[in-house]
């Protein structure tokens, strides 16, 4: 964390990277959403963050008057050397229509449910293994030893990255969404490394092509012409970023919900059908990303003096806990039926991952608690949670009940 | 009573086809579609509703 002023008042300078936020963000926005629907901050150049359903809805559907160019809030905003709308820097995710549907049509057949039901064997046999080796023992650590895993291992799996490779790729995740408040020149600085070694990757792909997505996005072709090269470099450094952190923390939020609500463990355990239900419930509840705009133009926007290259942070974790949609919107209520959560968000830039990511989540959560059927915190002070963007429990020290 | 899909709407959130499989699949894009003609019966008229009340897009359709 860089030496700043903690925040005072979160409606009129709000910052998802101080520390109350961090480490509770839920009644902030339930603050917010009584007196003031939108918040501001002057922080990053000026930014907004809607706090209702309606207004996070609102904006995620609006490509009319956001831009998607970057979606993780930093000092900067993109420069005239990064690759511009409609494409951005990160295909799809950085794109706006109309480019954006192509980009888009390209990723989903490899993130399709049938394509994901092909690997689901391979992540429940990651899991074993992981729980294999954690073994029999009273004192584990379910993020450090079980949550922080999984993603990386699939991800790396699904880009053809060399095995070895993974406390890279948690140190790339970590600059990327952490280090947002750094100077802009440091973060250019930070990034050379990441740069690197995706260009290692695509020159070892084009010399020895293999059946992974690296080696289709370097082979794919639109109306007859292949990917630009910063357009699979941007695609594989999206799959590598938004694959793992996100994953990671939802699974270790859920993990962390079981560890302090034996009551819901129990049920669980006990009654396997409700698994599918459940793990809506968790998604909603602990929904770990929220994304970013910038607006196109100055404008008048849900009753607000929006500046061009305003950053609009989307809510989706504070829309899935807005009472005017969700009945008993902060309970966690293990079967809820009906759960229309935005934890993938809304609209186009639906989460090109979900059905990979609903199934790790589902698979995680279903071995560690075959494994370990009663657990709980051992140390409720040490857990700690990630930083920015994507929200989940990291450090997760468990005493595993006989 | 039928049910629909409306495909301009559907953004592939995957709920449909998890809560109701019976009446819902998926394209290679992993978008919704109604599986045969989508008339619905006494038996499965709970589930699409069900399915209709989980999508966070509002894409499915229950007509007369």
């Amino acid at each position: 964390m860089t030496d700043k002023p903690l925040v005072q008042d979160f409606a009129s300078d709000w910052d998802h990277t101080d520390p109350k936020w961090v480490a509770d963000p839920y009644p902030i926005w339930e603050d917010l959403r009584k007196r003031c629907p939108v918040a501001h901050t002057d922080r990053y150049g000026g930014g907004w963050f809607p706090v209702t359903h309606a207004g996070v809805s609102a904006v995620a559907k609006d490509t009319e008057h956001f831009t998607s160019r970057t979606v993780v809030i930093g000092n900067g905003r993109p420069g005239e050397e990064d690759m511009p709308a409609p494409i951005g820097v990160a295909p799809p995710i950085s794109s706006d229509p109309p480019f954006h549907a192509i980009a888009r049509r390209i990723m989903l057949p490899a993130l399709s449910p049938a394509a994901v039901n092909a690997l689901e064997p391979q992540i429940r046999a990651l899991c074993v293994e992981l729980l294999d080796k954690i073994g029999d023992r009273e004192l584990i650590n379910a993020g450090s030893e079980y949550s922080q895993f999984i993603s990386v291992g699939v991800i790396k799996q699904l880009l053809g990255f060399p095995p070895d490779d993974e406390d890279l790729f948690r140190e790339f995740v970590h600059i990327v969404l952490e280090g947002v408040d750094h100077p802009q020149e440091q973060r250019i600085e930070e990034f050379e490394p990441i740069e690197a070694y995706f260009t290692k990757q695509i020159e070892d792909h084009q010399e020895n092509p293999r059946d992974d997505l690296t080696s289709y996005l370097l082979n794919v072709e639109i109306e007859g012409q292949k990917l630009a090269p910063e357009h699979v470099f941007g695609t594989m450094v999206l799959t590598l970023i938004a694959g793992i952190d996100t994953t990671w923390s939802a699974i270790a939020s859920s993990l962390w919900h079981l560890s302090t609500h034996p009551d819901d463990l129990a049920r669980l355990v006990n009654e396997p059908d409700l698994m599918p239900v459940a793990i809506e419930e968790f998604l909603r509840y602990y929904a770990p990303v929220t994304m970013a705009r910038l607006v196109k133009e100055d404008m008048q926007y849900l009753g607000c003096p929006m500046k061009k290259d305003d950053w609009i942070l989307l809510g989706f974790p504070a829309a899935n806990r807005d009472p005017s949609v969700f009945p008993d919107a902060g309970k966690f209520i293990i079967d809820r039926a009906e759960n229309r959560h935005l934890a993938f968000g809304l609209g186009i830039h639906r989460c090109a991952g979900s059905n990979l990511a609903r199934t790790e989540l589902r698979v995680a959560v279903e071995e560690f608690i075959k494994r370990f059927p009663r657990f709980e915190l051992s140390d409720p002070g040490a857990v700690t949670w990630s930083i920015g963007q994507v929200r989940g429990a990291r450090n997760l020290p468990f005493r595993i009940l006989k | 009573m039928k049910v629909r899909i409306d495909a301009d709407l559907c953004q592939g959130q995957g709920r449909c086809f998890s809560i109701a499989p019976n009446i819902f699949g998926f394209d290679d894009l992993g978008n919704g579609v109604v599986l045969g003609d989508g008339e619905l019966t006494d038996e499965t008229i709970e589930s699409a509703r069900l399915a209709q009340s989980n999508c966070p897009e509002h894409a499915i359709f229950i007509e007369e």
